[in-house]
């Protein structure tokens, strides 16, 4: 192999620890105390429980919008873990830490992204079984776990960039929602209106245009991050 | 100056803004190989800046750095293996043991032969013993140990130390120094700013004085009594 | 201090004329729309409003990408003047249509994408100045500005055809009257004259603002970098 091609390799596996490295670092750290999973649980289903009063979902009502339900609190409950997540590098100066080390810094994005997205996974495994007990509606759906995980990557693609930015100001947590909301307003559009699809079974036609969005919007601002990112953590 | 005189670190000029404020003004500086340089100054004189530029966490505006052969900031990542940068905040994960800490940085460097690696280092600073214990459960001292152990991790050739001994009590204090001293006897070279003159008097062999954001005195330890440091300083910082 | 340059005298008093004579033509010169009445002559000056705060935001955006490229602190003055006065006009274009819906379709708000689009635009303007507001650092608060710029440009476009998939997928009539799209009165030629006319001037009104408010940043700048000297 000659000497360029031997470099490229490693480089590239280098990158790749670099982005597990600190994906498992995320899982470990948090796995240990779980408080930011606990609080991101509590808040979703708290936020489910107020819904119930608001929006009085009885049985006829209730299949119209489950899915708005659903991912408004995700939404919310995803604003938690992402100001957590990049607040951790931010405690103790861990994010010159990270800086200092000779990776390129989109594997930091790539890293971060990743635990975000595993952690908003977690707490949708988990609130699922829990509102389909609660309201005795099935959402084993396939087609729905789809849509989640589509709209789950917009949603932390998205929100890993801005939650960087917004960790660094003296406003940090009010001005996370604030920032990524009106931004990421296709991905939930979108994610609500294709879950919708997949539980009423609705034709799979009508249902693509949606996963569509979800596609393009995933692709275009996960590429858009991984070039701004640097700007976002250097000097 | 010899045809072979070929600095470690070899800064010319160098110039910072931030915003509309100009902290370097063309600031030069050369480090040889196994120094133990100690960077004095008053607060806001752009000991800390300079510092983190030397560290590639901070863009020159203009002039010239090279550390290590590598210019800065087109060979940032080939730099950052050289160095090893120990700041006043720990850089460690609170929520992590001690050696998951140094498992990730050993990671994030690809450092052949991790293991053994990090048994070495947990010896060096005096933490074995608790290697198991999470970060945020070890006094300042502990936890500045362990950012040193960090910072030699992947055996960099220059050490930067930005205010080590921040906050930390007498015994503390001597425990870092003598880590500190151990550290760069292995033929390191060193750059460490300071406010206390006499813990910098006690380990460096050469007194560099910033102000106003250029250097305005240098003198090795060898021609100076530590007596002498103070006024030496106060002229240096005087001087306009 | 740089006294204002000539061409921007010419330019401030050519948009004033341009305005006077926009609104004459508003007035008089258009006949009155069959079915809406006067109101319909809010149409001229709300679709104007309208396009000058895509203007501003597509502006704010480039302006952006040559920051982050560049880092020049210029590039930083025209951003933050774009999204000042795109978020100005991104308001009067939602107001005006409000006065126009209420007597025509009956109520003040519809949920219809272009409406809900100009919204999403106005909050992203607004979250964009309360990123700047938690920095200090002003480079930070450049590059930051630049990076959203940035990123709102880019979803608004995905905003406005997730709204309009939701609308004909699921119409919903509001009020009396179906919403309709722009062409729902037809246009005559005097109209059309008009509809053009008013988006000229207010794009010269626009490049008039946003020249006025760079020589403010610029002249702020300056300010502050003689109180550094000052302090020195």
């Amino acid at each position: 192999m000659g000497k360029s091609q031997i470099s490229i390799r490693r480089s590239f596996s280098g990158y790749a620890r670099a982005v597990w490295a600190i994906l498992w670092k995320d899982l470990a750290a948090e796995l240990r105390g779980r408080e930011m999973l606990s609080a991101m649980l509590v808040f979703a289903l708290l936020v489910i429980l107020i819904f119930n009063f608001a929006l009085e979902l009885d049985a006829k009502t209730r299949t119209s919008v489950t899915s708005g339900v659903l991912w408004v609190t995700f939404a919310f409950a995803g604003t938690l873990g992402l100001n957590r997540s990049m607040a951790m590098e931010k405690d103790r100066g861990c994010l010159d830490g990270l800086l200092l080390t000779p990776v390129d810094r989109s594997a930091i994005y790539f890293g971060k992204a990743l635990s975000n997205l595993a952690f908003m996974l977690i707490v949708e495994v988990i609130v699922l079984p829990v509102y389909s007990i609660l309201y005795n509606t099935n959402l084993f759906n396939p087609g729905l776990i789809m849509v989640i995980l589509l709209g789950s990557i917009g949603y932390v693609g998205v929100g890993t960039l801005l939650a960087s930015m917004a960790v660094q100001t003296r406003t940090r947590d009010i001005l996370l929602p604030i920032l990524l909301f009106p931004v990421v307003l296709p991905v939930l559009i979108a994610a609500v209106k294709a879950s919708s699809g997949f539980l009423q079974s609705i034709p799979m036609s009508e249902i693509w245009p949606w996963l569509n969005i979800l596609i393009v919007y995933d692709i275009i601002f996960i590429a858009v991050a991984f070039m701004v990112f640097d700007f976002v953590v250097e000097e | 100056m010899s045809s072979d005189h070929n600095p470690i670190i070899s800064v010319r000029n160098l110039v910072k803004r931030f915003g509309l404020k100009t902290i370097l003004r063309g600031l030069s500086f050369e480090v040889e190989k196994g120094e133990f340089v100690a960077l004095l100054g008053p607060n806001g004189a752009g000991k800390t800046t300079f510092l983190r530029i030397l560290a590639s966490l901070s863009r020159p505006a203009a002039g010239r750095v090279t550390v290590s052969g590598f210019s800065l900031p087109s060979q940032a990542a080939a730099v950052r293996r050289q160095i090893g940068v120990v700041s006043h905040l720990p850089l460690l994960y609170g929520d992590l043991t001690a050696e998951e800490n140094l498992r990730f940085y050993a990671r994030m460097y690809s450092i052949p032969n991790p293991d053994a690696r990090i048994n070495d280092v947990l010896d060096m600073v005096g933490l074995t013993a608790r290697r198991r214990d999470l970060v945020r459960t070890y006094s300042r001292g502990m936890q500045q140990r362990l950012a040193i152990g960090r910072a030699v991790l992947h055996d960099p050739e220059i050490m930067l130390f930005d205010e080590p001994f921040t906050g930390l009590d007498q015994d503390a204090c001597a425990m870092l120094g003598d880590v500190l001293r151990e550290v760069a006897a292995r033929s390191r070279t060193v750059v460490m700013t300071s406010h206390d003159l006499s813990r910098a008097a006690d380990l460096a062999s050469r007194f560099d004085v910033i102000s106003r954001g250029i250097i305005t005195a240098s003198a090795h330890s060898q021609d100076m009594d530590t007596d002498l440091l103070l006024s030496f300083y106060r002229d240096a910082i005087g001087a306009k | 201090m740089e006294p204002k340059p000539t061409l921007l005298k010419i330019l401030d008093i050519v948009s004033i004329v341009l305005l006077l004579i926009a609104t004459g033509m508003v007035f008089f010169y258009t006949p009155v729309e069959a079915v809406m009445g006067q109101v319909q002559k809010v149409f001229y000056f709300h679709v104007a409003a309208g396009w000058v705060g895509m203007l501003s935001f597509l502006a704010a955006a480039f302006a952006g990408i040559m920051y982050l490229i560049k880092s020049d602190r210029k590039w930083d003055i025209v951003g933050l003047s774009a999204v000042e006065i795109g978020l100005v006009f991104a308001f009067i274009n939602i107001i005006t249509g409000s006065i126009w819906a209420r007597p025509i379709w009956n109520t003040w708000w519809t949920w219809d994408p272009r409406l809900t689009t100009a919204t999403i635009m106005m909050l992203i303007y607004a979250a964009y100045l309360m990123l700047r507001a938690g920095i200090e650092d002003l480079d930070r608060r450049a590059r930051f500005g630049a990076v959203y710029a940035i990123v709102g440009f880019l979803s608004v476009p995905l905003t406005f055809f997730s709204a309009r998939l939701f609308r004909t997928i699921h119409p919903v009539v509001v009020g009396t009257n179906q919403p309709g799209a722009e062409g729902s009165f037809d246009m005559t030629a005097k109209m059309l004259q008009t509809f053009l006319f008013s988006l000229l001037v207010f794009s010269f009104i626009f490049a008039d603002l946003l020249w006025h408010r760079i020589r403010l940043g610029r002249l702020a700048d300056k300010v502050e970098q003689l109180k550094l000297k000052t302090m020195e």
